[in-house]
């Protein structure tokens, strides 16, 4: 019997973060355009848009590597 | 306080991480047919995936939120237990204990003790490890509902059955393979959640030695923002505690036995799939150990500065007029979060939690199955039926769990005592696994006894000082004392204790032959490990590294 191959674990990881990191930085952008009544410290560097891309695009980038790769 | 109020988009992000890890828990459970695929993620693990995870297992949400708020606390001090108080211990593991461990074959750090001394310090040590293991994680348990209580105003008995079963879930599908891959994930939840923390922080106040010296005009006679240059004298320092023990308690005893004894992390080093990654395993976990204080104590650090500024607004909860230093990093988080950033920051915590809990519930079926099952109740178990043991005490480990949480949540002060819990198991066994590792004649009997007096100790000096049998400054030598430096010294003392009636009693006992101790202990193996490699790839050269790092870091920060 042939045993299943598994996909690694990095890109489950890559999968999660850039998931997550679109919706951050959609957030971000959607905050830019109807800026909330209560702000937060800071809110004028505009953390989500930022932060979200970094981790949209290093998760993308983990998950562009690994997704042909099983273990 | 106001809870800090989660928009649809927050709740989007936990909810991708909670049908994340449960469809990986789904997506493994066809690789987990074997007892070494439950137990030991079939041993195929690279020393990345087997560092990450190593680190991963000891950064529950519960020390990133207590960290940030023992800074607060007690200032940079608390940077020791990343680095002293962790570093050189990881090193030893890699470098001289994990050949023992990993060529051993062993399933479980008591499975060590059966084969160099015998079967009744095997079960002692499983029974002590299980029960241990199982208050820790209704601890955590406990400690993740009063978090999401009090910040997030989420009801507590749904807080801890939802995360509960999810852990469950998918810890009972794959078991060690999916409690990897969980914290693997959590570690990056944790880096991208939290450390823009302290980015937002240094940017708001304007560097990091603005951050310092904002601190230093505020507390001229105790220093906070030091680690060595104020330890000669206890009463200089945020933590009131002396060098002797830090390096004695913290650094040898507490450090060497967590990092080297608990199969918590143990464990996943020995699901790597040979012995150099094993051995790699901690320490390239080092690396990124030493990285945490980048983000804790520079958090708890901002707090102080930002507590100290009238005009920033900024004040740690109180909780019936006792300051709630945990509060810090939850309060950081809304003072700078937007919406998203907070589901995200919501989403580390959570992860931590989470994984917390399975590497504790991971480790005690383990234990549980191999360790007391099999071991006491049913030798001739078969290869399926341990594999369903294993899923069933999976299970069971987490409704005990559950019971422990709820027996936490009737002790409001139950969280100091998880160092104690500590210093009661893990500081004597660690006398006696660097006793039988490296001393050929430590006898069975010595070992077990010495063990049965340094846990008795440990938890008798403990039971003395709560109720004031003896003042805490015998255990101490000192008159100016904290929790913490108590906790370094009982540590070191059960150590001692541990140590002493081991080698006494093994003077007068028999001797296990030498035949029977080959690939155990030191002096009878051959340790030739990875000499074939070139210097760069060998373990000893990352770990030379990861040591010159960590003398720059405590020069830097003096």
């Amino acid at each position: 019997m042939l045993t299943p191959k598994m996909k690694p674990i990095w890109f489950f990881v890559g999968l999660i973060l850039m998931v997550m990191g679109g919706v951050i930085f959609l957030s971000g952008i959607y905050q830019l355009l109807n800026p909330p009544a209560v702000k937060t410290v800071l809110a004028e560097i505009h953390p989500a848009i930022w932060w979200g891309a970094i981790m949209f695009f290093f998760g993308g980038f983990m998950y562009w590597k690994t997704r042909n790769q099983t273990v | 306080m106001q809870a800090i109020g989660l928009t649809f988009v927050d709740w989007i992000i936990i909810l991708i991480y909670f049908a994340f890890v449960l469809g990986i828990g789904w997506y493994l459970r066809k690789f987990t047919t074997s007892q070494d695929d439950f137990f030991l993620a079939g041993r195929k693990n690279s020393s990345w995936v087997a560092g990450l995870a190593f680190l991963s297992a000891n950064l529950g949400a519960l020390e990133l939120l207590g960290m940030t708020g023992n800074t607060f606390k007690y200032g940079m001090y608390v940077a020791h237990f990343y680095w002293i108080g962790a570093i050189p211990a990881m090193l030893f593991l890699g470098i001289y204990m994990m050949p023992f461990y990993y060529s051993s074959k062993i399933k479980s750090v008591p499975g060590y003790l059966k084969l160099r001394f015998d079967e009744k310090t095997r079960v002692l040590n499983g029974i002590a490890f299980a029960i241990m293991t199982l208050l820790v994680s209704g601890i955590n348990l406990y400690a993740m509902a009063l978090v999401l209580h009090t910040f997030l105003g989420w009801n507590w008995d749904i807080s801890m059955w939802v995360s509960a079963l999810t852990v469950a879930g998918y810890v009972g599908l794959s078991g060690l393979m999916s409690a990897i891959f969980t914290e693997i994930i959590q570690f990056f939840m944790i880096w991208f959640g939290l450390f823009l923390v302290s980015l937002l922080g240094i940017i708001e106040i304007g560097s990091l030695k603005e951050i310092m010296a904002r601190i230093n005009e505020y507390s001229s006679q105790v220093s906070f923002t030091t680690l060595w240059s104020t330890a000669s004298d206890p009463t200089q320092n945020g933590m009131f505690i002396h060098w002797g023990g830090i390096v004695l308690g913290l650094g040898f005893v507490l450090s060497f036995g967590y990092w080297t004894t608990d199969f918590l992390v143990v464990q996943r080093a020995f699901s790597a799939k040979d012995l150099r990654s094993a051995r790699m395993t901690p320490i390239l976990a080092s690396f990124f150990k030493m990285a945490i204080p980048f983000l804790v104590i520079i958090s708890g650090l901002i707090a102080i500065a930002l507590s100290i500024d009238p005009k920033s607004g900024f004040k740690l909860l109180q909780d019936g007029g006792q300051i709630n230093y945990d509060s810090a990093l939850p309060l950081l988080i809304a003072r700078y979060y937007p919406s998203g950033l907070v589901g995200l920051g919501v989403t580390a915590l959570l992860a931590g939690f989470m994984a917390g809990q399975a590497g504790n519930i991971s480790a005690f079926n383990t234990v549980w199955t191999y360790d007391i099952y099999k071991s006491v109740l049913n030798r001739k178990a078969s290869d399926a039926h341990l594999l369903w043991m294993g899923r069933a005490s999976t299970i069971v480990g987490v409704i005990i769990s559950l019971g422990t949480a709820y027996w936490a949540k009737s002790f409001p002060s139950i969280m100091d005592y998880m160092q104690a819990i500590f210093s009661w198991v893990n500081a004597p066994l660690f006398a006696t696994m660097l006793l039988g590792m490296f001393v050929w004649w430590i006898t069975p009997n010595g070992a077990f006894w010495g063990l049965v007096a340094g846990m008795s100790s440990s938890f008798f000096m403990w039971l003395a000082v709560k109720f004031h049998w003896f003042s805490e400054s015998i255990i101490t030598m000192s008159g100016t004392q904290s929790d913490m430096a108590a906790n370094f010294w009982r540590a070191w003392w059960a150590w001692s204790i541990c140590a002493a009636i081991t080698i006494l009693i093994s003077l007068f006992t028999k001797r296990k032959p030498k035949e029977e101790l080959v690939g155990l202990v030191k002096g009878l193996t051959d340790e030739k490990h990875d000499q074939h490699l070139p210097f760069i790839k060998r373990p000893e050269f990352a770990a030379i590294i990861s040591l010159i790092v960590l003398v720059i870091l405590n020069i830097l920060f003096w």
